[in-house]
């Protein structure tokens, strides 16, 4: 079976993990492409990091405000009833169990729920910025990734050997392949996603994975 | 309520000394003082400690540069402490290169650490970092059956932060999502510059709409908007 990068799919299928009001916390890339596939009738509370409860689309060209940026320094709009914050009421929020999921891109996971995204030492350290506070404080943690790294290796893995940002603490794993809970030290397949099959998931990535009896297949 | 001092860029630039540990506000660049940026970079200081949440954005192949980054190109610091570098690639080389001391603090961690030092606070215990690199070197303490670090309060010798505007008597006002860490870190030093885009006289804010009481800043800079 040929495998093609659907980065899509994956928000696809987070947009469906929400109900109606949920206060959410998307990372930058990947998981702000969750917003474009939410169900009719479900409007999430976004937060975000740098100092604001109520995030909008963004502005059309020509009306955006130098005061309002997103988590990634990109302009930003501001729902009714949105209100901003200074960062450690921000963190206050995330540490303190107030945001229901965190969406998080990731280098590596593992069946332990640790998570790696913020150093590949000597070559890339782009730093953890707010990623460790939220993936201690949200109360559900979703990794958002491609299934596999260009090499064809699985991020989903036995062990971390990349620097941790979170340990123990993901939830659920997206990927285009499938959607995984952690539970027990191993991965659980949840659904996989067509074409795919459990068979050669399992196949394809090095780490324990428990097809769940529930297992079925979505087309997304 | 008295006046505060309302300084030139330069002036404000002048109080900042080589050796300095030095915060900026700022996120992204966003609520970044960009006119006493500008302003410590025509000076040259060198030799500074920068305390930010980051480093803003420098892109080498846009060049697109902004916030607190002009002063990491002029090599101003010698180390860094900051919770993100990514969007910025002059700070990451200088890391690589060994040629900028970098510490990484979590963001919610950094926030609160600064939020210690200016409230007399000895440290705080957080989850943040529990099993990473973030641990090393740090005491673990117990609470509740809960697993806690300890982190230490931070402070600085001058604090430059951005606010949208102020009355004379430096009480401050913010816009947007330019609040971040500005009011924090008017808070965690022996010396405190607001730039602001507005200045009004006292009285004319209401109390209840102040988010920087006066007590904590020291002197004002006018805003001036880049010729570009």
């Amino acid at each position: 079976m040929d495998y093609t990068p659907n980065k899509e799919n994956i928000a696809k299928r987070i947009a469906r993990i929400f109900k109606n009001g949920d206060v959410v916390n998307l990372g930058i890339g990947l998981p702000t492409l969750v917003v474009d596939h939410l169900p009719e009738g479900v409007t999430l509370i976004l937060q975000s990091e740098n100092g604001l409860m109520g995030l909008g689309p963004a502005p059309e060209k020509g009306q955006e405000d130098p005061d309002m940026v997103n988590a990634g320094g990109a302009p930003l709009s501001v729902v009714p009833g949105g209100c901003f914050f200074d960062s450690a009421t921000s963190f206050g929020i995330i540490r303190g169990g107030h945001v229901d999921y965190t969406v998080l891109g990731v280098l590596e996971v593992d069946q332990q729920g640790n998570l790696a995204n913020y150093k590949v030492p000597g070559k890339m350290v782009p730093g953890m910025g707010g990623a460790m506070d939220l993936t201690i404080g949200a109360r559900v943690v979703i990794a958002a990734t491609l299934h596999f790294e260009p090499s064809g290796a699985s991020r989903l893995k036995r062990h971390c050997k990349l620097p941790l940002t979170a340990a123990g603490e993901v939830n659920y794993v997206v990927t285009d392949v499938g959607m995984f809970e952690i539970v027990g030290g191993r991965f659980h397949l949840l659904e996989c996603f067509a074409p795919y099959t459990p068979e050669w998931i399992l196949e394809k990535t090095d780490a324990e994975i428990h097809v769940s009896t529930s297992c079925k297949t979505v087309s997304l | 309520m008295l006046a505060k001092p309302i300084i030139s860029a330069a002036e404000a630039a002048g109080r900042i000394k080589s050796g300095d540990v030095l915060m900026s506000g700022g996120f992204m660049g966003c609520g970044a003082p960009d006119t006493i940026i500008r302003a410590l970079k025509a000076a040259g200081t060198k030799g500074l400690t920068l305390i930010s949440t980051d480093t803003a954005f420098h892109d080498f192949k846009t060049g697109r540069i902004n916030g607190i980054a002009p002063l990491v190109q002029d090599r101003a610091f010698v180390r860094i402490i900051a919770s993100h570098i990514g969007l910025n690639h002059e700070t990451q080389r200088q890391m690589n290169a060994q040629e900028t001391e970098v510490e990484l603090v979590p963001q919610g961690t950094l926030a609160e650490r600064i939020r210690c030092g200016g409230a007399g606070i000895g440290g705080f215990l957080t989850p943040t970092g529990l099993g990473t690199e973030v641990e090393e070197g740090k005491q673990v303490i117990t609470v509740d059956d809960r697993s806690y670090l300890l982190e230490r309060p931070l402070k600085a010798d001058v604090a430059i932060i951005k606010a949208k505007k102020a009355d004379k008597a430096g009480n401050l006002i913010y816009a947007g999502t330019a609040r971040n860490f500005n009011p924090l870190m008017a808070t965690a030093a022996e010396l405190v510059i607001a730039e602001v885009e507005e200045i009004v006289e006292i009285g004319e804010i209401d109390p209840n709409q102040v988010h920087t009481p006066s007590i904590f800043v020291d002197c004002l800079v006018r805003s001036e908007t880049q010729e570009s």
